[in-house]
């Protein structure tokens, strides 16, 4: 029986330090990649360990091209992408704040039917609101401008609604009563008692929020004309595409670049992440 | 004159409809309208430039016969249907596994996390380089073990394929859900399953897995509809679905329509055969989940 068990613990271990390098492997090419000169780009079979470390990859990925025409401003689309994010946190943050509070601790006629249709919208499909959305947008003559990808996150989203109406409905109700009977009125009770008592799921939306800003692709890629006005996301594939014969040591050097932030992110905030995207599993 | 009980509930609905306003406001504006107004749309023939004009459904009877839209289905179909479930059994398992309290859990759960960190656009970049025929690392590993190395990218029977290991790759989020799920189940059932001297295997199949149910069908869905949306990985990977449109998924055909034809009512039809594709498999996977799915945690 003890044997059985040793044996199964030792199959774990093997099963899951196999599974790990199979992740990981793909992540550890990209930074060898990175910091190779070009042609050991090109060996076969591949070189793991560059002979000189080509940190200078870096800078030239950022300033790829700076002299000639179509030079990419890596820095400008970084700058872009860190201004949306903050816009769009900021914004989901505040409505969903608002509006969660409002659905689990208030009463107003219509609220638990207009509820049960907000969790209904989470079904749509984006494609299908895709092109009304747009032609509302471009008669408010804001295509091409970023208020298409950060406006909409001050009206609330059926997600972080759910996430945060289900984290205030866990706050006792005699706290809002009792700062009631002292005069208390409703937006004190939200900002002064309710909103420092829910920091962990408003980080989480946060969190969440930011990391869909800094992930999107479609948004900018439908709204956003001029190069100048780019997202890291979108300027990463105009990076690849204008180049026929691709420098892969400085696109995976690029790649590196618009990850780091989300891994630095994650380091500072991995509890936040871990309990958010175990909340939102359906329970 | 009212009574103070009264006065207090109208001011809370006043309150009510005030705190919910951001959102009264989107939903009508960024959801319900353009809901309508796509379906709307879905029959005329429309471009940002001119008006819609009323064409019956005259898009609809296009898509039933357009071969190109039918690959993309096809497409989009073979991807749901191999990458979710994959997915979902990887991310069982590696929280199975992680779930055995091993040490070093905190360490394995990170690196099994972190690939679904990745921006998608990365991601992207990433994997075109792994699956480059001649110097990438896929091709090097298969060579080694003496497997002929398929060209990933660029043969149609395999270009697919990418985007499924991808998929699996990415399931990290799932994995942590299903362990959130994991740890959630009583401890009681598996001692009482001790004492009837069950193995491990049987304590998966009779414990785990049942009451894990409820967190795999959830999953399973959001992973179809999400999977029915898939766009951006084959958008950038693969342009206009090369090769021999093996890659073009139903949202790329949808965008191809709406924003490089400028055939906007076209498009919208197409966005609302995938709103009736969701639906259906949202309403067959409830009903199916009945059967299966252990709701009852008392």
């Amino acid at each position: 029986m003890k044997r059985k068990k040793t044996l199964i613990i030792a199959i774990t271990h093997m099963a899951l330090v196999a599974l790990s390098v199979m992740f990981i492997l793909p992540l550890l090419w990209m930074l060898s990649t990175s910091l190779k000169p070009i042609e050991e780009t090109m060996r076969n079979p591949p070189v793991w360990i560059p002979s000189v470390i080509k940190w200078g990859n870096f800078p030239d990925a950022i300033r790829y091209g700076e002299r000639e025409l179509g030079y990419i401003p890596f820095l400008v689309y970084a700058r872009n992408t860190f201004l949306l994010a903050i816009l769009t946190v900021t914004g989901s943050v505040l409505s969903n704040a608002l509006v969660g509070y409002s659905f689990a601790r208030l009463k107003w006629p219509g609220r638990d039917f207009f509820f049960a249709v907000t969790l209904a919208t989470m079904m749509i499909p984006f494609p299908v609101i895709m092109v009304p959305v747009f032609a509302l947008f471009k008669q408010l003559g804001w295509v091409g401008t970023f208020r298409p990808l950060w406006v909409p996150a001050f009206f609330g989203s059926a997600f972080f609604i759910f996430l945060l109406r289900q984290f205030f409905r866990t706050i006792p109700m005699e706290l809002s009563e009792a700062a009631k009977l002292d005069g208390c009125s409703e937006f004190r009770i939200f900002s002064d008692i309710i909103v420092p008592l829910a920091k962990p799921a408003l980080a989480t939306v946060a969190l969440f929020t930011f990391m869909g800003t800094w992930n999107d692709f479609m948004g900018p890629l439908i709204y956003l004309v001029d190069q100048n006005t780019f997202t890291l996301a979108l300027g990463l594939q105009a990076y690849q595409s204008q180049h026929g014969g691709t420098q892969w040591n400085l696109l995976m050097a690029a790649s590196i670049v618009v990850i780091a932030p989300v891994i630095v992110v994650f380091f500072f905030a991995q509890k936040t992440f871990i309990q958010g995207i175990a909340t939102s599993g359906g329970k | 004159m009212k009574s103070p009980r009264t006065h207090f509930r109208k001011v809370e609905s006043i309150n009510g409809y005030l705190f919910a306003l951001p959102y009264i406001f989107g939903f009508l504006a960024l959801t319900a309208y353009p809901v309508l107004y796509s379906f709307y749309l879905s029959f005329t023939n429309y471009s940002v430039l001119k008006s819609p004009q009323w064409v019956g459904i005259e898009n609809y009877r296009e898509l039933f016969t357009d071969d190109v839209f039918h690959t993309a289905i096809k497409n989009t179909f073979i991807y749901m249907l191999t990458a979710v479930p994959l997915g979902t059994v990887m991310a069982i398992l590696l929280a199975l596994l992680l779930n055995t309290k091993v040490r070093g859990m905190a360490f394995y759960r990170t690196l099994f996390f972190i690939p679904s960190l990745v921006p998608l656009i990365a991601t992207a970049m990433l994997w075109m380089w792994v699956f480059n025929g001649e110097y990438g690392l896929l091709n090097d590993g298969l060579r080694r073990i003496g497997v002929t190395a398929p060209n990933w990218m660029g043969d149609p029977a395999w270009a697919k394929w990418t985007l499924v290991i991808m998929a699996v790759w990415g399931t990290g989020n799932a994995m942590v859900i299903y362990l959130a799920g994991l740890q959630d189940i009583p401890q009681n059932l598996y001692e009482a399953a001790d004492l009837d001297g069950a193995s491990p295997w049987k304590k998966t199949k009779a414990v785990t897995l049942p009451m894990l149910s409820p967190v795999i069908m959830f999953n399973g869905i959001m992973g179809m509809i999400g999977g029915l949306q898939q766009f951006a990985l084959p958008y950038v990977m693969f342009p206009g679905g090369a090769p021999a449109r093996s890659t073009l998924f139903v949202s790329m055909y949808l965008f191809d329509n709406a924003f490089n034809n400028q055939r906007m009512g076209f498009a919208s039809a197409i966005g609302w055969v995938m709103f009736i594709i969701t639906l259906i498999l949202t309403l067959t996977a409830l009903k199916v989940s009945d059967k299966f799915v252990v709701y009852d945690r008392s």
